[in-house]
């Protein structure tokens, strides 16, 4: 799966679950400063992020995503993996 | 025509649209019932107003549960809004996340009392306010676990929690029957919500459950169905009964040997 269609996927569930535009989901974007993510938010895409691309994100890998960058080079290496 | 036309309840623990409590919301729902949703704090406020709102539900109202005047409060308010209820749904709990992995012998005194706070002694401090209020009987429902009854590793001190919350429902019905109200519980299977997002290895026990289950797993659906039964007149003499909501995971003794190697691989 390339780069790309990972990044799509990821940006429409924060769009769906963060109610954010879609042009404020960069790559750079920060989940709590620039999205405006609460706790639960961030547990609900965790959630999300799981149900979509299958796999478990454990609570200390879910820590070190803090950009929407980290999740998709995240997926990337575990989809490559699987 | 519904099942609960005309008839009026509190929901305690809607957190968002996967929560249990809203599986049961939206099943009496659809069946007519009037319903007014209470929450645990801010974060909670954002997610749980637009789901009231999308049944027509305009009693939302904040809750601390540990907080007894907060309690009075919700009730004067229900009691202002609904005049009497019905019915009661209570599906909350909680645990300080460390105390949702590893060791149960390591649980600490104030994890215990947390968790049997908020999960266990909040359903009498509930059941107390709301018996005066149903005035011509009623029905109380709360959410327990099979991990009351048999070791479920993580699950830890909410087991004992749920163990608790299980002989509470019976001393409830019996002090609760002169007054002609139900108190039961639905035994629900792992489901994925919030909540269960705290308790280690979730992900992986909820396919265990589902390739050992006749049924396999369930949905927040299945258990605003048998919600629907326990809370009716249909189940007018059922009383401090725990009903399994589980695909049948309850009887099993060992998986089929045919899936064991998956489980374990």
């Amino acid at each position: 799966m390339s780069e790309e269609s990972i990044f799509e996927r990821v940006r429409a569930i924060i769009v769906e679950q963060l109610d954010v535009d879609p042009e404020e989901v960069t790559l750079e974007a920060r989940f709590k400063d620039d999205l405006d993510a609460d706790s639960l938010d961030l547990v609900e895409l965790i959630m999300a992020f799981e149900e979509a691309f299958g796999g478990e994100i454990s609570d200390e890998e879910a820590q070190k995503l803090e950009t929407v960058g980290d999740v998709v080079r995240f997926l990337e290496t575990q989809t490559a993996q699987s | 025509m519904g099942l609960f036309d005309g008839k009026r309840g509190l929901v305690f623990g809607v957190a968002n649209k996967n929560s249990i409590a809203w599986g049961i919301a939206q099943a009496l729902h659809q069946e007519g019932a009037e319903l007014g949703f209470s929450y645990a704090g801010q974060v909670l406020r954002k997610r749980v107003i637009p789901l009231a709102e999308s049944i027509g539900s305009t009693f939302v109202e904040e809750c601390d549960v540990t907080d007894d005047l907060a309690i009075d409060r919700l009730f004067a308010q229900a009691q202002d809004h609904f005049g009497t209820l019905d019915f009661l749904v209570h599906s909350i709990a909680y645990a300080p996340r460390e105390e949702l992995s590893g060791r149960f012998v390591d649980t600490s005194r104030e994890g215990f009392r947390t968790a049997l706070d908020v999960s266990c002694y909040s359903l009498v401090a509930l059941a107390r306010r709301a018996y005066p209020l149903m005035p011509h009987g009623g029905a109380i429902l709360t959410m327990t676990y099979y991990g009351a009854e048999k070791v479920t590793p993580n699950y830890n001190v909410m087991g004992v929690a749920k163990a608790a919350l299980e002989a509470t429902v019976r001393y409830l019905a019996w002090d609760l029957g002169k007054h002609r109200i139900r108190v039961n519980a639905i035994s629900a299977g792992p489901v994925k919500t919030l909540a269960a997002a705290g308790v280690a290895g979730f992900r992986k026990s909820l396919h265990y459950v589902g390739q050992v289950a006749p049924l396999g797993n369930i949905t927040q659906q299945d258990v605003g169905n048998a919600a629907r039964f326990l809370l009716s007149p249909w189940a007018d003499h059922i009383t401090g009964q725990v009903l399994y909501v589980d695909g049948g995971y309850n009887i099993m003794g060992a998986p089929d040997p045919e899936v064991m190697g998956e489980l374990t691989g």
